[in-house]
């Protein structure tokens, strides 16, 4: 037991969860005292001790179910499935999978996900590795089809709240019956090569280090549920530091005042606090295509901290830019972003990024608005299509305003290449920085506001 | 030999349960080893899933006192561990004068027992009854108080330099409950076992709501936790917490609803909801028409 708990603290290490060595001592004093065989009891003492942040529970999971899953290789497994029966038809699967999701019953759905995945996942390969696949299993089990029976099954006099209500349902039965293929899948790969093989791969990056451009679907989903609690995080830490930051001058009225009551000796000091102007901040944001899902991203966790400006004025560009600040003023940021990109004029010839006519445009229009109070962000990739650059606007806004950065969603390492001019927008900017996760991003905003 | 508390887990579930408190095998795990290893407990997670509830079912399985440390910015010692009396003090120096005395004197007489004024962390450590200290909000306070915690949680023992050290007689159960508005520093949270609570699964909302309010039908209940599921899966400014979900569910029982439906639901969202921007959402998510007199 010890040497696979040692490899599975590895696995975790090598996962990004930091467990110390006495959290892995912790770990093995816990396993003392609860009776090892009973596995969650088992996950439970493990998690306790060794994983502090939820955002971390998700890869625990995963590792445990490999590293203490199964473990005896292809033979057994192909010995447990013959174990299962004879198999029905495919209808027939179909049916009992149907009846479980209709009465919600997760032993049932655990069974029939392992036999979903012995019996349609498998594909006859000659390559060595695992032959079982999710995507076999789901080209059988087709979710919105099933979702749709399952509704009809219902649809007896339903008022549309009762309908709702079991949509929601269903679809998170669903989900569960994913997850569990998902997780059958990894674990019959484990058995044919091994956890530490498996494992590396296995493991899906947390939120915050997630890529904005490249995210899946899915993706964007957590990263959406991650930008609120992210922002108030770093809300109170700005607050916080502000907080200490302000503390003046000696109050010598107030410390007389309070030193009456330790008979003239002034034990408390108290101070004047100076008040901290907030800062009001301009944030132009490319929408087109390539780069559309850093700035929805950017401007939800903007504009979910707006307290700590005094007002945030935002404007999106393609070709051309519009002021969008009044879809945020009092809406749900979540719904003023989808509302943006129907709404907001921003295409004006072929909807291909021009940054030139999209600066010279801001400064004709707003470049009086911009003061010594104002912060300018501009979010983009800089690939401009080989157009006019207008990187002069850059270089007056910085004289007017307080400062002007430049947030770039591209590897620095591309900057540059091709039509990207980069470069030549960060000369006039106070500076240009890599922003491709939301932990990029925080870092970014804790630093410079 | 040292004695435990509690002799295994299901033992810790089925005592919970018998203070109303519906735990599930993985919370029950963690307040066991908490006995066991005697370490301080971290618990975490949304607002409203019962993080300070638990301390408190726990305080009162174990007929031990509750002694609860509210931290907010700016708790320093004197608040939270102890204080010289120094009004009482001066008074005592004054009262002393024209009296010959030396200074060694004055000081062994002014710094003892009648001048110490015990906050609840000293409290805790000196208790000779059972006690369960509770930390709530530990996220709230300075880096600085955080390193004086540490020392206190690891040693269960703290110095007075006047006095000496004084020592746990019998180590406390600790929990710390934390909103996450910031992230607590790496070696507390090694010092700590870590527990998530999170929103519960429609199971056990069920239960909880039916023994806090047990004279709700069933069917209702039944309803109300599918529903409320329903709304924290949605991106809201705020999620309903439990508290919230047994507000709701009392709302209902006032007003004599037994059956959940369109227009129940539509007038009793704002229980449950407490943006109106949310309860806008919400209603058109479960396609509930708008009030009419809204319109």
């Amino acid at each position: 037991m010890l040497p696979r708990i040692l490899d599975f603290t590895h696995a975790l290490r090598d996962a990004g969860v930091p467990v110390a060595i006495s959290e892995d001592l912790d770990a093995l004093r816990a396993l003392a005292h609860i009776p090892i065989e009973d596995k969650e009891a088992f996950r439970a003492s493990l998690a306790t001790t060794m994983i502090k942040t939820e955002a971390h529970r998700p890869a625990f999971d995963t590792l445990f179910d490999l590293y203490f899953g199964a473990g005896r290789g292809p033979k057994a497994l192909e010995e447990r499935d013959e174990a299962d029966g004879e198999p029905g038809t495919e209808e027939e699967y179909l049916d009992d999978l149907f009846r479980a999701l209709l009465s919600g019953d997760s032993q049932a759905l655990r069974d029939l996900a392992r036999r979903a995945v012995a019996r349609f996942g498998r594909v006859e390969s000659e390559r060595a590795g695992s032959p079982y696949f999710e995507y076999r299993v789901f080209r059988v089990v087709d979710m919105n089809t099933m979702l749709g029976r399952l509704m009809r099954d219902m649809e007896e006099g339903l008022t549309p709240l009762e309908e709702r209500m079991w949509r929601d349902e269903f679809e998170a039965r669903l989900r569960k019956f994913r997850e569990e293929v998902q997780a059958e899948v990894r674990r019959r790969l484990a058995e044919y090569k091994g956890a530490e093989q498996v494992s590396k791969h296995a493991v899906r990056p947390l939120p915050e280090d997630l890529d904005f451009v490249r995210a899946t679907r899915d993706e964007i989903l957590q990263l959406r549920r991650a930008i609120g609690p992210l922002a108030r995080r770093l809300a109170t830490r700005l607050a916080m530091k502000k907080r200490h930051a302000r503390k003046g001058r000696l109050d010598v009225r107030r410390t007389v005042r309070a030193s009456l009551s330790t008979g003239g000796v002034p034990f408390d000091t108290r101070f004047k606090h100076r008040t901290v102007h907030k800062p009001e901040l301009f944030i132009l944001c490319d929408i087109s295509g390539s780069v559309a899902a850093f700035a929805r991203f950017t401007l939800m966790f903007v504009h979910a901290f707006q307290a700590q400006f005094s007002r945030v004025r935002s404007f999106v560009f393609v070709d051309t830019l519009d002021e969008v600040t009044r879809l945020f003023d009092n809406e749900d940021f979540l719904v003023a972003v989808d509302r943006m990109n129907q709404e907001a004029d921003v295409v004006w010839l072929d909807g291909h990024s021009d940054y030139g006519t999209s600066l010279d445009r801001f400064w004709k229009q707003y470049g009086n608005d911009l003061s010594r109070r104002a912060s300018v962000l501009v979010l983009g990739d800089a690939r401009n299509n080989y157009r006019e650059s207008a990187a002069w606007v850059i270089k007056e806004m910085r004289k007017k305003a307080k400062r002007v950065y430049w947030l770039n969603p591209e590897p620095a390492m591309y900057w540059d290449t091709g039509d990207s001019i980069a470069s030549e927008y960060a000369r006039n900017a106070d500076g240009m920085i890599e922003v491709r996760n939301l932990r990029q991003l925080e870092d970014f905003i804790a630093r410079v506001v | 030999m040292t004695s435990y508390r509690f002799g295994t887990v299901p033992e810790v579930v089925e005592k919970l349960g018998s203070v109303d408190y519906l735990s599930d095998e993985s919370i029950a795990t963690v307040v066991y080893l908490a006995d066991r290893l005697g370490k301080p407990v971290l618990v975490e997670g949304p607002a409203g899933t019962g993080k300070t509830e638990l301390s408190k079912a726990v305080a009162s399985i174990l007929g031990a006192n509750l002694i609860r440390l509210q931290c907010y910015e700016g708790l320093d010692e004197a608040k939270a561990l102890y204080e010289w009396n120094y009004k009482k003090q001066l008074l005592r120096i004054q009262a002393e004068q024209g009296r010959e005395m030396s200074w060694e004197d004055v000081e062994t007489n002014i710094f003892t027992e009648d001048f110490l004024l015990e906050r609840p962390l000293l409290a805790a450590l000196r208790a000779t009854e059972p006690t369960v200290l509770l930390i709530d909000e530990i996220d709230k306070v300075d880096f600085e108080f955080e390193g004086l915690l540490l020392e206190l949680l690891s040693d269960f023992q703290v110095s007075i330099p006047e006095m000496g050290t004084v020592v746990a007689t019998k180590i406390p159960m600790v929990f710390l409950t934390s909103n996450n508005s910031r992230e607590l520093s790496e070696a507390l949270k090694r010092r700590c076992l870590y527990l998530y609570l999170d929103y519960p699964t429609i199971e056990r909302e069920r239960a909880i709501v039916l023994s806090r309010v047990p004279e709700l039908p069933e069917t209702l209940a039944d309803q109300i936790v599918r529903l409320v599921r329903s709304i924290r899966q949605m991106e809201l400014k705020k999620a309903p917490s439990i508290a919230e979900t047994l507000d709701w569910a009392r709302t209902l029982l006032h007003l004599g609803i037994t059956e959940l439906d369109a227009d129940a639901a539509r007038t009793t969202l704002t229980v449950l909801l407490k943006f109106q921007t949310d309860v806008e959402k919400v209603a058109g998510h479960l396609q509930i028409p708008p009030r009419p007199s809204d319109n």
